[in-house]
């Protein structure tokens, strides 16, 4: 079901707004139509990485929460 | 086809404070992360958190290289508007940044250049502390007035004074 990433992304022990920045500039770095995995701790990027792929328009395909350890999984769109 | 019209947001950075310091290049930052077109425009107390920080005393003539003695400006040493307790409170509250790794200032203000930020230093600050253009950091815009300001802000969706 899911995708292969074509980078990930370690963001883990940084807060706001560090791994947004970090999506932004790995998201850069991939083709469009590619896949970008980031793996985060800081609680609350659940709801930036859902705010952020709404204001950019990247496609937010997975958000997933295992125990405090945030994974992100964003198709780049633009 | 058209190119889609970014969503424009400006920032007054006036304040030299460290907890008004901080969200002006989070904000920013955070907003051109997304897509959006920033502009800051940096003046009085803002505008010397711009100076370069091995840039020592500046200024044009006695009073304002007195001044830049008094308020050597930069991104170091800032104040805070509570709790500072002459100085404890930033000094603590740098400690916890570290710990949490929150980047200091200068390195935020970097990255608003590469993330392509407008940072507009102003002109009338500029003058009124005797600064000139290399004083400031570099890949900002050239100085300018309110008028530019004010400009950029009727054209902005966001519109924060900070």
């Amino acid at each position: 079901m899911s995708e292969k990433p074509t980078l990930v992304v370690d963001a883990k022990g940084l807060v706001c707004p560090m791994p947004i920045l970090k999506a932004k500039k790995a998201i850069d770095s991939v083709q469009i139509g590619q896949v970008m995995e980031l793996v985060a701790t800081d609680p609350g990027s659940m709801a930036d990485f859902k705010a952020w792929t709404r204001s950019t328009g990247h496609e937010l395909l997975e958000a997933r929460d295992e125990g405090g350890v945030y994974t992100y999984v964003i198709r780049r769109k633009k | 086809m058209m190119e889609e019209q970014a969503d424009k947001v400006t920032i007054i950075s006036w304040s030299g404070d460290l907890d008004r310091a901080y969200p002006v290049v989070i904000l920013a930052t955070t907003a051109a992360a997304a897509g959006m077109e920033v502009t800051i425009f940096s003046t009085f107390w803002g505008l010397l958190l711009l100076k370069k920080k091995e840039r020592g005393v500046t200024g044009t003539d006695w009073m304002t290289k007195m001044l830049s003695l008094m308020e050597p400006g930069g991104p170091v040493k800032l104040p805070l508007s509570k709790l500072n307790m002459g100085g404890m409170g930033p000094w603590m509250m740098k400690k916890i940044f570290v710990k949490n790794n929150i980047p200091p200032l200068e390195e935020f203000w970097k990255m608003a250049v590469d993330l392509g930020i407008k940072i507009l230093p102003c002109q009338m600050t500029m003058d009124a502390f005797g600064l000139k253009r290399d004083d400031l950091i570099d890949g900002i815009g050239e100085p300018v007035g309110a008028a530019t300001a004010i400009a950029e802000a009727a054209a902005a969706k966001i519109n924060w004074f900070i």
